[in-house]
């Protein structure tokens, strides 16, 4: 009796919403601090250790390292494969170690046994490069070289190192520019130039002054494209003028110039306050920069650039195809059995899988209508596509047709949510249903709008599959928008950071040094769709706000 | 307890039962000239509307039948009658609301200045333009003062500031409501009271210049003073607006109205002078209604 009068109480109820309230927020705080530790964690300036280490056969060898992970095993399972431990143990502390230096000993990571590690120190001048090939590197800075010629030896030399990788740093930046500026703006109008003269030539319309002009006109480009080709061999030859000479933990002497370090760092001699410097200029250079090594390494900017990009690019085709779609629904067609059954079938749109749209993206946009236009307007390019090929316009349509439901159905409950009194007094004014429409319906319907796109953004944001068949690449050689008239260019690849997530964790070729990255990576993905997600809520709080007494 | 004071009064019967918290209103109003006794029958009057024969369907229901009667200009004329009885649709008819309402046909015809209202050759808009209407509840737009007064101006095409200044304030003023906002014109419509809302309706609506004025339960949704600013509003307003009135409230007919019509089940039972309505109904049904025996 106690037990029916507890649960006629509602206690029992309420209990059972708080607790699934909780369950909720303790998955989203979990994921959240995983990849937020497990990501950001990546960009800290470890500490480098030294120490001997004994190997299985019983010889002895320096490691310098960062210990990287930390594994507990029980002594069963390694006496199973083969390695020798005494009998009275029963677990075996492992370390994976980050030992750099890929160029040297061939691999970055190095498992070992904790207990075999002696004489563990951390000392002063333990430098650890990052470099823009083969990875990091750790190791002693033995001497700094001008032309081969050494310029600073020992004590001094750290510093002479440094100011001389600024000013390498700063070639490098010049030689970035120069190459994503003129080379690329040459090549482009390069590349125009012949789209155009196979134009005419197509059109049998090709006259001796074109030929003229043509020729004037690429001559003026190479012989500007030679300039500038100059001028970059010549900054590559001042940025290699450099060089410093590394001493490993084995012994191995390594002569590594200037422009291929990206930074150098004794992280054992670091403060708190330069570390964290060194942090929040790693963080930064992650989100700015553009990928190196396959991926694996540099900075994600061309990924959050695409996928900020397509998202608004689908949220502006979307946006309109949605609302006059829903408007007609609610508000034109006549309410019977074909609108229900048109509305039930967008409904239903809702719930394909999204591998679908991606299949029928590329069949139907890139295929069909991309193969079509392109067989239209752009005849003087084939064989090569410029839009039967996968590309930002047909990923963001394909999106678009994928969030449309959404929309719809938003705006549509929003149209209804409009009492028939205000529109009455609309059309009692004379108002025709349309200016009803434009002039009190739709304003008032915009929040339910807005909740509809930005429920089309979270899902867009964080769509991945249909897009690897639509657009995404690994590695985008130029970011859709540029300094290159028309400035957008819907028919390039573009790169996405959800697709980067898959790609750097799974495909990668060097899956241990990248791990961190995934969850960097994850994190900065979650934080764009939030960032995307907050301002469109914003938006809508504002228009809210506007016709709040709506609400009641 | 629908029989009351306002009945009472003027119909001079002593019948004081009927006491209510409109109680206080009722005295001043009795004696107003112009009132309903110098108007015998309102077939003797200037038509402005008229209704011939008019039948109209929901579907296969009949929700009018046969309804024809002529309304004067110049007049205030009460429909009267319980609820569903078809006042509203009869109402709504005049300026073809029910259009709206899919599954609707109509028969018969409704005569503006002689011309039938629904012939192909009339313009919708222009006829509601015409003939405004004010609702049961408020329903202002979610826009400024200023805006919801100027809606049907902007309609119009009339942009000009100037011109849509003075519109706004004369139409503001007619409707007693420019003194309570004319320093926050351009607040949200939707911060004022229910009655101020319901008086801005009917300055919306007469800010277009409409011939007839029709009045759909205005008072129903409004707290007793309120109901009173609109009635004294309608007795001004009829000088310029033929002025049609739905209401359940007996007392209101009897206090606003110079014309009545009772209706029951979708049929005119009575219509003519309010004060012979209430006083000397010529129908039984007439007189069970109004002395609270059925509705």
């Amino acid at each position: 009796m106690k037990l029916r009068e507890y649960f006629r109480s509602g206690d029992a109820w309420v209990w059972l919403n708080a607790g699934t309230v909780t369950i909720s927020l303790i998955m989203v705080v979990g994921i959240m601090g995983l990849i937020a530790v497990r990501g950001l964690g990546y960009f800290w300036p470890a500490d480098v250790m030294q120490a001997s280490y004994t190997e299985m056969d019983g010889s002895k060898k320096i490691l310098i390292a960062e210990v990287y992970d930390e594994k507990i095993d029980t002594a069963q399972r390694l006496r199973e494969a083969g390695v020798e431990i005494p009998a009275a143990v029963e677990t075996v502390v492992r370390y994976s170690l980050k030992v750099g230096n890929r160029d040297l000993g061939g691999a970055d990571f190095k498992w070992v046994f904790a207990d075999r590690l002696e004489n563990i120190k951390y000392p002063a001048d333990i430098v650890a490069l990052e470099r823009y090939e083969w990875g990091s590197f750790f190791g002693r800075l033995k001497e700094v070289r001008q032309k081969g010629e050494p310029v600073a030896i020992g004590e001094q030399a750290w510093d002479v190192m440094q100011s001389r990788l600024d000013r390498a740093g700063e070639l490098s930046k010049k030689i970035s520019s120069l190459e994503k500026g003129d080379v690329s703006r040459i090549n482009y109008a390069l590349d125009q130039l012949r789209l155009e003269e196979r134009r005419l030539v197509l059109r049998d319309a090709l006259t001796a002054a074109d030929v003229e002009r043509f020729t004037a006109e690429k001559e003026k480009l190479e012989k500007e494209y030679e300039g500038v080709r100059l001028a970059l061999e010549d900054l590559a030859d001042k940025a290699a003028r450099d060089s410093a000479v590394f001493v490993a933990a084995d012994g191995i002497e390594k002569e590594i110039t200037l422009d291929k370090i990206a930074a150098a760092h004794k992280p054992n001699d670091m403060n708190i306050f330069s570390k964290l410097a060194t942090y929040f200029h790693n963080v930064w250079m992650f989100l700015s920069g553009d990928p190196r090594e396959a991926n694996t390494e540099g900075g994600v900017f061309p990924a959050i650039f695409g996928t900020v990009l397509m998202v608004l690019l689908m949220t502006i085709l979307v946006t309109p195809l949605g609302v006059i779609a829903a408007i007609y629904l609610r508000e034109y067609a006549n309410q019977g059995f074909i609108t229900q059954t048109v509305r039930i079938a967008v409904n239903n749109l809702a719930g394909v899988p999204s591998i679908v749209y991606g299949v029928f993206g590329l069949g139907f946009f890139v295929y069909f209508v991309g193969g079509s236009m392109d067989r239209i307007f752009y005849p003087e390019a084939a064989p090569s596509p410029v839009f039967g090929t996968p590309g930002l316009l047909w990923a963001s349509i394909t999106l678009a047709l994928l969030t449309l439901p959404v929309v719809i159905v938003a705006t549509e409950e929003g149209l209804s949510r409009i009492p028939r009194a205000l529109k009455e007094g609309s059309l009692a004014l004379g108002a025709t249903k349309a200016e009803t429409l434009w002039r009190v319906v739709l304003p008032m319907a915009t929040p339910s709008i807005m909740t509809g796109v930005i429920l089309a953004i979270a899902r867009a944001a964080g769509e991945v599959a249909p897009l690897m068949l639509v657009g995404v690449v690994k590695l985008a050689p130029t970011l859709p928008l540029d300094m290159n008239a028309p400035f957008l260019h819907l028919d390039r690849k573009f790169m996405h950071l959800g697709f980067h997530i898959y790609d750097v964790g799974f495909q990668s070729p060097n899956v241990e040094a990248a791990r961190p990255l995934v969850y960097a990576t994850a994190f900065l993905l979650v934080l764009v769709v939030a960032a995307l997600n907050l301002s469109a809520v914003g938006l809508r709080n504002r228009l809210r706000e506007k016709y709040k007494a709506l609400e009641s | 307890m629908v029989f009351d004071m306002g009945y009472s009064v003027m119909s001079e019967s002593g019948k004081t039962t009927g006491m209510d918290e409109n109680h206080h209103s009722i005295n001043g109003r009795a004696g107003i000239p112009g009132r309903a006794d110098r108007h015998p029958d309102p077939a003797e009057e200037p038509v402005c509307l008229e209704a011939n024969n008019l039948q109209l369907f929901y579907g296969d229901k009949q929700a009018l039948f046969d309804i024809s009667m002529k309304i004067p200009r110049n007049r205030a004329t009460a429909f009267i009658g319980p609820s569903g009885c078809g006042k509203s649709t009869l109402l709504r008819t005049f300026n073809r609301m029910n259009d709206l309402i899919d599954g609707c046909r109509i028969e018969g015809e409704v005569r503006i200045d002689g011309k039938n209202i629904f012939d192909r050759s009339e313009d919708i808009t222009n006829l509601r333009r015409r003939v405004g209407m004010v609702f049961q509840k408020p329903n202002p737009f979610p826009k400024s003062i200023y805006e919801n007064v100027a809606y049907g101006l902007r309609i119009q095409g009339i942009n000009n500031k100037r011109d849509l200044d003075d519109i706004v304030e004369a139409s503001l003023k007619s409707a007693a409501l420019w003194g309570e906002v004319k320093d926050r014109l351009h607040d949200s419509a939707l911060g004022l009271s229910g009655g101020q809302q319901q008086r801005l309706c009917i300055a919306r609506a007469i800010a277009v210049q409409p011939e007839v004025l029709l009045l759909d339960e205005p008072c129903s949704a409004l707290d007793p003073i309120s109901t009173l600013k609109i009635e004294e509003l309608i007795h001004e307003l009829k000088e310029r607006f033929t002025i049609v009135i739905v209401t359940h409230n007996m007392q209101q007919a009897a206090r606003v109205s110079d014309y009545t019509a009772f209706m029951y089940l979708g049929k005119l039972i009575e219509y003519g002078n309010t004060d012979t309505i209430f006083t000397n109904p010529g129908n039984k049904q007439t007189e069970d209604y109004i002395t609270g025996r059925y509705g």
